[in-house]
């Protein structure tokens, strides 16, 4: 893996922009230390190099998709995070007191459960809903919490930007 | 890139400190800044850049102390486990 691609800074900036847009747009934030997320946005782009995916520049990761799944950046850990702790787990996202400036960005604890316990890892949820047969079926987004009701989940999440394999069949 | 494994040398070398890092990882370059400002001597292990056996044995150390492998994670003298880049703690630990 030493064959790491370096990653142009107009490239890490682009990255950037992008998902500061994307984040104020749905009422996320990102770390406003510019070094510090520019940095993690070139995390994600070599991870997306080795990988084929972002996934969480301060996790280590497998390679493997489908165990990898949940800390595919943002990953299903963050908004929980943002609540208990004010920063998701590499601090790319914080809350509206840290992007006050009114706290400092500290390190937090890994919520991650153990192989085996990960929601990729579990069967699964079997829907249970009366008179099912009638309605559409509920698309839960893991990352956000985002609920519709389709045929099949969407291609990007509309709130989080999570890719559809992030969703899970919720009624 | 870094190198996947190497040593740092400096005049703090009373205990000897492995540091289990992430190449990607924030955090990970945020503590062995640290290290390097403070003159500790230390060794360091970039988990994600080892491969096969070698990664293998690499993630048995970092379980024994941490088993939620997660990173930075430090070592000292065999004994003592910082997880996270808690630099008072760190400071604590090595006697800085």
């Amino acid at each position: 893996m030493s064959e790491d691609m370096a990653i142009p800074p107009e490239k890490v900036d682009a990255l950037y922009e992008r998902l500061d847009r994307e984040a104020e747009a749905s009422g996320y934030h990102l770390n406003p230390d510019r070094e510090f997320t520019r940095e993690l946005a070139e995390g994600l782009l070599i991870n997306e190099g080795r990988y084929g995916y972002w996934a969480c520049p301060c996790r280590l990761a497998t390679g493997d998709k489908q165990r990898d799944l949940d800390i595919i950046c943002p990953c299903d850990y963050r908004d929980a995070d943002l609540l208990d702790w004010e920063s998701c787990y590499c601090a790319l996202y914080v809350s509206e007191g840290l992007l006050r400036g009114e706290r400092e960005v500290q390190p937090i604890p890994e919520q991650r459960p153990p192989e085996g316990q990960r929601a990729q890892d579990l069967p699964a949820r079997a829907p249970d809903r009366p008179g099912r047969e009638h309605a559409l079926p509920v698309w839960r987004c893991r990352v956000c919490g985002y609920l519709c009701a389709r045929e099949r989940p969407p291609a990007v999440c509309p709130i989080c930007k999570a890719r559809r394999e992030r969703f899970e069949h919720f009624w | 890139m870094p190198t996947a494994t190497g040593s740092v040398p400096g005049p703090h070398s009373e205990h000897h400190t492995v540091l289990y890092a992430l190449s990607t990882c924030i955090w990970c370059r945020r503590t062995r800044q640290f290290l390097e400002r403070q003159g500790v001597a230390f060794d360091y292990i970039y988990v994600d850049l080892l491969q096969g056996k070698e990664r293998e044995d690499a993630l048995a150390q970092v379980r024994r102390w941490n088993p939620s492998i997660s990173f930075p994670t430090l070592v000292a003298d065999d004994s003592r486990c910082v997880v996270g880049a808690k630099l008072e703690e760190i400071k604590e630990v090595l006697e800085l």
